[in-house]
């Protein structure tokens, strides 16, 4: 890093420019959230606080709660389901079953949370995938209700961020240079301990990315609740849209988005530092 | 038991569990499928006769052709941008020395945690504010903020993992800056740049949540009409545009995978 040639402030630029519309946009939520809702229009009036005082309402605390615990038992169950196959695409021999897992795993973050959405839904219907199934074999004698509850919400989220998480547990997993584990098998470690105290602690960057990019998107995540909770399960997301364009309440919709931003940052910071107590506790 | 036998019990219960997870990732695409030939406009299982006429109604459904040709649109300038500013600031960043490099490494990696709905809700109402029109450069803006953090990290493990003697060596042979990263970082980064871009072209493709915020009739993007078309219609038309992207997209993959070697693109497998 020696001198600074003449075209860095122009290699710089066209990002400054970016940043600062992402900042302005951002700084407009906030000021949008202090503005006076004027009924039937689209302009705002004077500064007021009272947007945060409505947050009390059970209705938008509820939104929150739900939210958090959606995108909590997501980000869980996602890895729980994510790892092995990671692990799989990273440690198999076989180029036919890499490929295969890679496909079968990618394939479905090019598909989008609409096109996902939709499938879980003839998926868990009444008269769908598995309540047809069931009834078929005779487990249940009337259809089990799936869709419009949070288990089924829960069951498509995970099932919409895996590809993600998958990815990145993979790119975590790959950069472990096999030699540990090599070194800890010939000292005797078994395969399950070997993983436990070798593989398991190296790969922890990869779940908490993983772990963090779930849980943002659940969080950001609106087709979802909203086609499979049908108006049954409100997040945050959906309250937000529901506020910005049936009711044009924007001020509103606004004060909702900055407490879940702030929400958002202090779950994601709580993440951070487990994780680095974790591994505080792994280092001794 | 003995160990040999263990580790073979513990392989194949792996390997179920691996069978398992395929599984239910496939099921919503098999079962998606499956009612894409369905003969009845109300869904049951298994379909109670076979046709083509959803796949003939997706093709020619309005909505879904103007939403495929706005989100080409969108996702043609929105991915090639991200790659061009995320390759400029990549190199900056890993090269060079400038003040609030830092502070613009975060603003731009922020997407990630802040939720789509929030950034597309402040680009509307910064629009409606200014008085500007919610045409295409919203949208496509919108969507560069949001696949860059993706485009920037590609890029950054392709920049850790190049090779700094061989710019080195031109640098010293008389190459000025700009014709070292023009001749040689830039043409070393090819797979990275092409895994972000393609990274870009997906998330773009699929955005759906902070689209449904910016767009208008207009300039609506394939998964915003789709959304709209669940809400109104119950027919399997959705299951059948479904299926064609599906197969469009496993194709592409294949010949990715073939060609190119995806590991090593989604830098999934270590570089040897």
């Amino acid at each position: 890093m020696t001198q600074r040639p003449a075209f860095v402030p122009w290699f710089v630029l066209p990002s400054v420019l970016t940043a600062l519309g992402l900042m302005v946009a951002m700084l407009t939520v906030l000021q949008y959230s202090i503005r006076a809702h004027i009924p039937g229009s689209l302009d705002v009036g004077g500064y007021t606080l009272d947007n945060f005082q409505d947050l009390h309402k059970s209705i938008y605390i509820n939104a929150f709660v739900t939210t958090a615990w959606l995108s909590i038992k997501t980000a869980f169950f996602g890895l729980l389901l994510s790892y092995p196959l990671a692990y799989a695409l990273v440690r198999t021999r076989s180029g036919w079953m890499k490929s295969t897992i890679l496909i079968i795993a990618i394939t479905p973050l090019f598909l989008g949370e609409v096109v996902r959405t939709y499938s879980w839904i003839i998926v868990l219907g009444n008269s769908g995938f598995i309540n047809s199934a069931l009834l078929a074999i005779g487990l249940i004698d009337k259809p089990l209700q799936l869709m419009f509850t949070q288990t089924g919400v829960v069951l498509a989220l995970v099932h919409v961020t895996m590809p993600i998480m998958v990815l990145m547990l993979a790119t975590g997993l790959s950069h472990i240079d096999p030699a540990y584990r090599r070194a800890a098998t010939s000292l005797g470690a078994g395969p399950i301990r070997a993983f436990l105290t070798i593989t398991l602690p190296l790969s922890l960057p990869g779940i908490v990315a993983s772990l963090t990019t779930a849980f943002a998107w659940t969080f950001s995540a609106f087709a979802t609740p909203q086609l499979i909770g049908g108006g049954k399960v409100s997040t945050v997301a959906t309250l937000v849209y529901q506020l910005g364009f049936s009711s044009l309440n924007f001020p509103f919709a606004a004060a909702l988005s900055i407490v879940g931003l702030m929400l958002t940052v202090l779950l994601l910071a709580t993440f951070k530092w487990m994780t680095h107590s974790l591994q505080r506790v792994g280092a001794h | 038991m003995s160990s040999s036998q263990y580790e073979k019990w513990l392989g194949i219960s792996g390997r179920l569990l691996v069978i398992l997870i395929l599984i239910f990732v496939l099921l919503p695409t098999v079962v998606v499928t499956l009612s894409s030939f369905s003969s009845t406009s109300v869904l049951f299982f298994p379909p109670k006769g076979w046709s083509l006429r959803w796949f003939e109604r997706a093709v020619s459904y309005n909505d879904f052709k103007q939403g495929f040709y706005s989100g080409l649109i969108v996702t043609a300038w929105a991915s090639t941008l991200a790659v061009v500013i995320g390759t400029t600031l990549a190199i900056a960043i890993t090269r060079y020395e400038f003040r609030c490099k830092r502070m613009l490494e975060a603003v731009l990696l922020s997407p990630l945690f802040i939720p789509h709905f929030t950034i597309g809700l402040g680009l509307l109402m910064l629009v409606a504010q200014l008085d500007l029109g919610r045409g295409y450069p919203l949208v496509i803006f919108c969507h560069i903020v949001l696949v860059l953090p993706f485009v920037l990290r590609s890029l950054f493990v392709s920049l850790h993992n190049l090779e700094l003697r061989l710019e080195h060596a031109a640098a010293s042979l008389g190459a000025s800056p700009l014709r070292v990263v023009w001749t040689v970082t830039i043409p070393l980064m090819i797979p990275g740049l092409f895994g972000g871009w393609l990274f870009a072209v997906i998330l773009s493709f699929n955005e759906f949540t902070a689209s449904m915020f910016v767009t208008t009739q207009a300039t609506q993007t394939l998964p915003v009409a789709m959304y709209n078309y669940v809400r109104e219609f119950a027919d399997p038309t959705l299951a059948a545009i479904s299926v064609i992207y599906i197969a469009v997209t496993a194709t592409l993959l294949i010949l990715a995978n073939r060609f190119l070697g995806l590991g090593r693109v989604l830098n999934v497998e270590a570089s040897r």
